[in-house]
């Protein structure tokens, strides 16, 4: 009777073991086809259309896509936008974090409220953050351009980079800053030559993420960078991006 | 005490938060002498080290009353510099933390922040204290690569160059050879025995044998307060507290 009890609850748990194992590979499997799914559409659909001119010349007549021309305003114009707002948010960030890391003290009220508040700030949906720079403009009596679209941008991608720095610089171990101390230096000395150095490859990371983040997103550009088929040559002049590109191919009817 | 006091503690009181680590602590440590402290863990043998070179500064909610005079002045005094009283004392870890540069750039750290930007001055310095170190001729080839790639007893002496390299009067260790491997302690506590003709040390240790190798004095701490205090065979051997006698035989940990 032991032996047969035995028996069964092993074969209990080899049930159990097949039932997961066969979950797993089936969500792998559903996962990557979807993937598939999408890079496939992509490139079937859009292999034919793709050619030098596209990615080389702004487009010839107006702003639609499909005739003569390129779409290289979209291209450059995500570049600079993206470039320009991902430098203004890790200007904010990364005295942010250092902060938060090095000067503040580690359990104080204020440490969480920064925490909860980037928290927060990245659950807000971008085309709030795209309403938000529309009063911001509306404020400064800025047009919808380059300039304002970064600014916007800076916003929305502030929350995620910090965070995302934030979470390796508190892997720092505190008794490496006390070695940085106890040679007499200052706490600024110690968060840019020490801190600094330690997590650059995790600080890159953060920047590529936001970078990532911000070249994605449509909604908050709608009202701020304005739209363009030419490549700006001033912060003062609207731009395209590529998501808007998009957006307004898919939304208007072509002439 | 025969030999001048370099640092003099007193009425010191720590607490963290309600917790009150350090009792009424008053004692002299001796210019150029290896000072040791013993005592269970969670003593406070770590805390009074520290508070000789203001590193529980940034500790949150920590309390500090009373002295501690350095060559007679007050580190604790409201306008006293803390980057020069750090500048006077070299501190080793218990486990090494090299900075994150090269091996060259670690020993150059702390003299390059005091303004010394003379290029052939802060190579001498390297060598010279890297040799002080022993270990100048197992890294005189890769000066530049990264201070990551030694191994962890060569790292300690590496930390030991880099605390000398600022020129400090007091070297403080924190079971500075907790991390390492015998020969590698070895070799760190021979170092202590040439340091002390220039240097005050001071070395917190759970280990006896280690303590009766290196101490000329010996100050046992038992629940934060000082138990005892004096030159290290009375202490060791003829200890006058039954407290520190039970602990040297064992009895209490």
């Amino acid at each position: 009777m032991v032996q047969g009890g035995v028996i069964i609850t092993m074969h209990k748990h080899a049930i159990e073991e097949n039932v997961f194992r066969v979950l797993m590979i089936a969500s792998t499997l559903l996962i990557l086809s979807v993937l598939l799914l999408i890079l496939g559409t992509i490139v079937i659909k859009g292999l034919p259309y793709l050619s030098w001119s596209m990615i080389t010349q702004a487009p010839k007549s107006g702003y639609y896509l499909g005739k003569d021309g390129g779409i290289l305003n979209s291209i450059l114009g995500s570049l600079y936008l993206t470039g320009g707002a991902t430098i203004m948010a890790l200007m904010v960030s990364l005295p942010v974090t250092l902060y938060l890391n090095v000067y503040a003290k580690k359990k104080s009220r204020l440490v969480y409220m920064t925490r909860f508040a980037f928290d927060v700030m990245w659950g807000i949906p971008s085309i709030v953050y795209g309403a938000f720079g529309f009063t911001l403009m509306l404020f400064f009596g800025l047009k919808a351009s380059l300039l304002a679209g970064m600014i916007t941008v800076a916003f929305l991608i502030l929350p995620v980079m910090t965070r995302s720095m934030d979470e390796v610089i508190r892997m720092v171990p505190p008794p490496l800053l006390e070695a940085s101390y106890a040679l007499g230096a200052t706490r600024f000395e110690t968060a840019f030559k020490v801190v600094v150095r330690q997590v650059m490859p995790g600080i890159s990371t953060a920047v590529l993420i936001a970078f990532g983040r911000g070249i994605g997103d449509a909604a908050s550009l709608i009202f701020t960078a304005g739209f363009t088929d030419s490549i700006p040559t001033s912060l003062l002049q609207p731009v395209a991006t590529l998501p808007l590109t998009i957006f307004f191919q898919l939304t208007f009817d072509h002439p | 005490m025969e030999s001048k006091a370099h640092i003099s503690i007193q009425n010191l009181n720590i607490y963290y938060g309600k917790d009150h680590a350090l009792k009424d602590i008053n004692v002299e440590i001796p210019k150029k002498k290896i000072t040791v402290i013993i005592g269970p863990s969670g003593c406070g043998k770590s805390t009074l080290l520290k508070s000789f070179n203001r590193l529980l500064d940034s500790v949150d909610n920590v309390k500090i009353t009373g002295k501690v005079l350095v060559d007679g002045e007050d580190i604790y005094d409201p306008k006293a510099e803390v980057t020069h009283i750090r500048k006077k004392m070299g501190l080793l870890s218990q486990k090494p933390y090299p900075l994150p540069m090269s091996i060259y750039d670690n020993i150059a750290y702390g003299p390059r922040i005091h303004e010394e930007r003379n290029k052939k001055k802060i190579d001498k310095i390297v060598e010279h204290f890297l040799r002080t170190a022993s270990l100048w001729d197992e890294v005189k080839d890769k000066l530049h690569s990264p201070a990551s790639q030694l191994s962890v007893g060569q790292q300690q002496r590496l930390c030991l160059a880099r605390g000398l390299a600022v020129g400090p009067e007091i070297i403080l260790g924190d079971e500075p050879t907790s991390a390492l491997d015998p020969r590698s302690s070895q070799n760190i506590e021979a170092r202590f025995q040439e340091l002390k003709q220039q240097y005050t040390i001071v070395v917190v240790t759970h280990i006896l044998r280690q303590a009766k190798r290196l101490a000329d004095y010996v100050l046992f701490l038992y629940g934060g307060r000082l138990i005892e205090y004096g030159p290290a065979h009375e202490v060791l051997e003829n200890p006058k507290e039954a407290m520190t006698k039970e602990y040297i035989q064992g009895v209490i940990s």
